[in-house]
């Protein structure tokens, strides 16, 4: 096992990611935010909590997206839900998508799909914390990313106690 | 998390998981059913058969939106439309339809047990949709998810079910699924209509006295009175029934506090319920029907991936 971020990195990771947003986003009133259950929705409350301090004037729009009745393997396994809050239009706002690793492309194309059943947004974006940048199967890519690494394909990343970690 | 079963034949058999997590899973669907677009493509490769040798609207409905909103396609059968009236069995015309690659069947019967016998017998995933007096376990499952989502839980609940206890698969499968989530019930109607031996066999309480019944339980669901039993002398008439234990406002309104309302439908106005109260806002009745579709989605969603596994 093969600590990749550590507590303090991942805290770090989270508010430049934050600021990355921010940037771009100085206007809040057409961009929601969209964190994917169930890692991508943790750390999409953090980054929200962090861009809710640098721009404490504008209200910032969060829910969560659960993509299980959208999943590509969904024969291969059925898999209970998770919750899904999205209390807000997202016609033609701009989303961002925020995930915690980016590996094959496939969660995302689901979340793609999930998302155009609420709506039609004027652009979605993408941001991940990590980036399994070489084993995509997709032509995605994500817009804000915490930290790109290489690993095997058969590797883990997983979020253990408050640090990112490779299995 | 998965079933514990690969066909949904009755609650009989569920545990309590596979109850919650069907209903926590219905929660979900219930989402989907207020999205812009109402519909998921999860099962998209799936095809379903509904089979229904019993007359139904409600409940043949709720599973065929259940089916289209899930993506699945479906097909129809209607006993008195098809080959089973030239005298062909079950198993064939079962076996027929399945051999253009059916995956799933969900099937009401007059016969209790039909669904069992047919589960034994062929390979695909088999959905009772009320099977004789037997069970008619989604409308168990859509009535614990209306009381859930209405009083917050199942645990601990009075429930009352009242009317015809003896010939009812609804009050059947309320019982085994109210009963394994911890909720006290009583059952209520003419000492005819209930059997005799069913809280020994069950574990409910058992009261002929509907004003007593309704002073004890926080939600009452009334079933119909099936006409068709008139002529079997179990009441005298339906004029008389509907004195005993037909619920109306003044009855409600006489009691120390305000019970929720379900009836399973088709509602006999005037009989079991009268207008007044099956339209007031106590009555959850409608929101019945429509959290059906949710949980027969549900239903079907989980048990969509046993056959390839």
């Amino acid at each position: 096992m093969q600590v990749l971020l550590t507590s303090q990195q991942l805290a770090e990771s989270t508010n430049q990611l934050a600021n990355a947003l921010h940037a771009r986003h100085k206007n809040l009133s057409d961009v929601v935010f969209a964190g994917i259950q169930q890692g991508g929705a943790v750390l999409g409350a953090n980054i929200v909590a962090e861009l809710q301090k640098l721009n404490p004037s504008q209200k910032v729009q969060y829910g969560q997206l659960d993509i299980t009745f959208y999943r590509d393997d969904i024969r291969k396994e059925i898999l209970a839900p998770d919750t899904m809050n999205m209390p807000f239009n997202i016609e033609g706002k701009t989303v961002v998508l925020i995930d915690d690793v980016l590996f094959t492309g496939r969660t995302i194309k689901a979340a793609l799909d999930t998302l155009l059943d609420y709506g039609r947004p004027a652009k979605v974006e993408l941001c991940v914390l990590i980036d399994r940048k070489e084993h995509r199967q997709f032509p995605i890519q994500a817009d804000y990313i915490g930290k790109t690494i290489v690993t095997d394909k058969t590797d883990k990343v997983k979020l253990v106690n408050g640090e990112v970690v490779l299995i | 998390m998965q079933l514990s079963t690969r066909h949904l034949l009755g609650i009989k058999n569920l545990s309590k998981e596979d109850i919650s997590l069907i209903l926590s899973t219905a929660e979900q669907f219930k989402e989907v059913l207020q999205r812009p677009v109402k519909k998921v493509p999860s099962l998209r490769d799936v095809t379903i058969v509904n089979l229904f040798y019993e007359n139904s609207t409600r409940t043949r409905f709720s599973f065929e939106l259940a089916e289209k909103r899930l993506s699945a396609d479906t097909i129809n059968f209607a006993a008195s439309t098809s080959s089973a009236a030239k005298g062909e069995t079950l198993l064939d015309t079962v076996n027929n339809i399945l051999s253009m690659k059916v995956d799933m069947v969900v099937m009401r019967h007059s016969a209790s047990g039909a669904p069992h016998f047919l589960a034994q017998h062929i390979p695909a995933a088999v959905i009772n949709a009320g099977d004789g007096i037997n069970e008619h376990p989604t409308q168990g499952l859509l009535d614990a998810f209306s009381i859930k989502e209405k009083t917050g839980k199942l645990e601990g609940n009075k429930v009352a079910i009242i009317g015809d206890i003896m010939h009812s698969r609804v009050a059947q499968s309320n019982i085994f699924l109210l009963k394994k989530m911890g909720a006290e019930v009583t059952v209520c109607g003419p000492p005819t209509l209930i059997p005799k031996y069913i809280s020994e066999a069950l574990g409910v309480n058992v009261s002929y006295n509907l004003k007593e019944t309704l002073e004890w339980c926080d939600v009452a669901n009334v079933l119909r009175i099936q006409l068709e039993r008139q002529n079997q002398v179990l009441f005298s008439s339906l004029r008389e029934y509907s004195i005993a234990y037909g619920i109306n406002r003044s009855l409600l309104d006489s009691l120390h506090k305000e019970i929720v309302i379900m009836h399973p439908g088709p509602i006999n106005r005037g009989v079991e319920l009268d207008s007044d109260v099956a339209d007031s806002k106590q009555s959850i009745i409608l929101q019945q029907v429509e959290n059906g579709v949710a949980v027969r989605m549900a239903v079907l969603y989980l048990l969509s991936g046993r056959n390839n596994a």
